[in-house]
């Protein structure tokens, strides 16, 4: 019968271990965000593009990434891929696959934030000849930024809630080790609740990260150049 | 030089005629006026001329040069926002240079170019602050600056005062005819507020439903409104408009009986008026007197009155019950329900036809834009 009494010995031996797979949870968040801000943020610009034929494929394409599970499209790049010739390692399926996903929510995020950017400030920048480049490095997302903070930080600690689901493709991240330690010692309760726990933590932590952020960002914006 | 001539100029949303063929020259140096109500195509005309909308059709000439399809920026005009749009995360001095930087301009000619604009617009003090620090005017004043540094052939200002308070309009108002007569520039401004037209420009376009009533300096549109539209529009307080009947019409005048009770001969050009033929008879409050009730034909009811200090202004009611504004002196002392006479100063009253039509004076017939 398996025991459901607190063993702080076996809690102290399997932490180290737990606290080393974290390093393989947060490098699978901090890539499939930074891949997801580059997804969102490229969606978010294709649909504001003059063709229609553009603007429709971006919006097709975010409705059913957003419209299908993660799993799916985990295994999806895992097992169905290699028969098109594309032979990815876990991580960076668990990357690619994480990315696309959150990528697809951050893209309504950014749009959302650029649309926020008063009209003026894009007919003055026409006005004053400034390359649609300059247009929105300079000009509009400085001002965007702020208002995208909060959803963006909500949309990547989620992400990082969602990694254990990356352990359906052998990723050794920290649920899935959890889980082995467990069936090997009988013991669950120990692992599970200390994985609990470091995900209890770190979410909160970037929780007032992402409130320090907002605060601390101009509300005005900020200059790049 | 900076000449702009517009030809033909048609602007359609859809199906929708927002601007409907306009013709209009506007001379170097010229401070020219749009004006009309809202919704008359007076901001898209200016979008039109600035290239921020795309024309349906007809051209827009910037000396010789063909400009209807260039781009904005290579346009060589500069325009000023209803809304400023200054760019907030940026410095007072990085809004009025940032253009010219990404220009790739010498840095040393930027900053002559900015101070220069500082100095004239009394910025200098505030080239380090951002756009939340200064207050409605000198926001303005940023905005303005924004456009003289690039040195531009127009100016275009998209009611660029109406985000202001009374007092701060007039002083802004000030110093934009002081800007033009220092900077020698060509300037083109879209305003509903007519006092604003009638006190900043060379020229007054005035604008209805997407084509130009009349085109004259503000006098003119003043003293000789080609239509009873423009008659309406121009002046504060409006021009009363009461309706009446031809007794006799020829060259040498016009007798109108109006449907509120007096007969008036009018010295206008009468020669297309037709005996019986229905007339708006049109009068501003400045050209009225108020008598007393037994010394005029005219008898009218006292409604409200308002007391301005220098004028008052008397809301009147006349026995067929057509209401009218009447300006009399400071002192005036109307009560509620009173009795009183008008006497109108029939060298400056005007006549409309069916059509709406001013009626000419002898010798001097009204033109149409």
């Amino acid at each position: 019968m398996i025991e459901f009494q607190w063993d702080w010995d076996f809690a102290w031996e399997v932490l180290p271990l737990l606290l080393d797979a974290c390093k393989i949870t947060l490098q699978a968040t901090v890539l499939g965000s930074l891949l997801a801000i580059v997804i969102g943020l490229l969606l978010a610009l294709l649909r504001r593009s003059k063709w229609k034929a553009v603007r429709y494929s971006a919006y097709w394409w975010m409705e059913f990434v957003r419209s299908t599970p993660l799993l799916v499209q985990i295994y999806f790049l895992y097992y169905v891929a290699p028969e098109w010739g594309l032979n990815l390692s876990p991580m960076v399926t668990g990357v690619l696959a994480l990315g696309m996903h959150y990528g697809a929510y951050l893209s309504e995020v950014f749009r959302s934030g650029i649309d926020g950017v008063d009209k003026g400030q894009w007919e003055a920048s026409i006005a004053l000849n400034l390359s649609p480049y300059h247009t929105y490095r300079d000009v509009i997302l400085p001002q965007a930024l702020r208002a995208m903070i909060p959803a963006t930080g909500n949309y990547i600690i989620a992400m990082f809630k969602e990694t254990p689901q990356l352990s359906a493709i052998t990723l050794l991240e920290m649920l899935q080790l959890a889980k082995i330690m467990g069936s090997e010692n009988f013991r669950y309760l120990e692992p599970f609740t200390l994985v609990g726990l470091i995900y209890l933590v770190l979410s909160l932590i970037a929780s007032a990260g992402i409130r320090q952020a907002e605060r601390r960002f101009p509300k005005e914006g900020f200059t790049l150049s | 030089m900076a000449d702009l001539t517009i030809r033909n100029l048609k602007k359609s949303f859809e199906d929708i005629d927002i601007i409907k063929g306009i013709d209009l020259d506007i001379k170097d140096h010229e401070f020219v006026v749009f004006v009309g109500p809202s919704g008359c195509g007076k901001s898209t005309l200016l979008r039109l001329i600035a290239g921020l909308e795309e024309v349906s059709s007809g051209t827009i000439h910037l000396d010789d040069r063909d400009i209807t399809d260039v781009a904005p920026a290579k346009r060589d005009l500069a325009m000023v926002f209803q809304t400023y749009a200054l760019y907030p995360h940026m410095t007072v001095r990085k809004n009025m240079s940032f253009a010219l930087e990404l220009a790739g301009a010498d840095k040393a000619e930027i900053n002559r170019k900015v101070d220069e604009a500082a100095q004239i617009l009394e910025l200098g003090h505030l080239l380090d602050r951002k756009p939340k620090a200064l207050s409605g005017g000198q926001r303005q004043r940023v905005a303005i600056g924004r456009s003289i540094v690039r040195h531009p052939k127009i100016f275009l200002f998209d009611e660029p005062l109406s985000n202001l308070d009374a007092a701060l309009r007039v002083q802004m108002r000030l110093e934009l005819a002081r800007l033009h007569h220092e900077l020698k520039a060509t300037m083109i401004y879209v305003t509903h507020d007519q006092v604003e037209a009638m006190t900043l420009a060379d020229k007054v376009v005035v604008l209805n439903g997407g084509h130009i009533e009349q085109v004259g300096s503000p006098l003119e549109l003043y003293h000789h409104p080609v239509n009873a539209f423009v008659a309406g529009f121009i002046g504060t307080p409006k021009m009363a408009f009461l309706k009446g009947k031809v007794e006799k019409a020829d060259r040498a005048g016009v007798t109108v009986k109006l449907d509120c009770g007096p007969e008036y001969q009018l010295p206008l050009d009468g020669s297309r008026l037709k005996a019986g033929e229905s007339v708006t008879f049109g009068m501003r409050p400045e050209h009225i007197e108020v008598t007393a009730a037994d010394a005029s034909p005219f008898k009218v009811t006292l409604d409200v009155t308002e007391h301005l200090g220098a004028d008052t202004f008397c809301y009147v009611k006349a026995q067929n019950g057509e209401t009218l504004t009447v300006r009399a002196g400071g002192d005036y002392a109307g009560r509620f329900g009173e009795q009183v006479g008008l006497t109108p100063d029939l060298a400056h009253c005007h006549l409309f036809d069916e059509k709406g039509r001013a009626v000419p004076k002898p010798g001097a017939p009204a033109k149409a834009a």
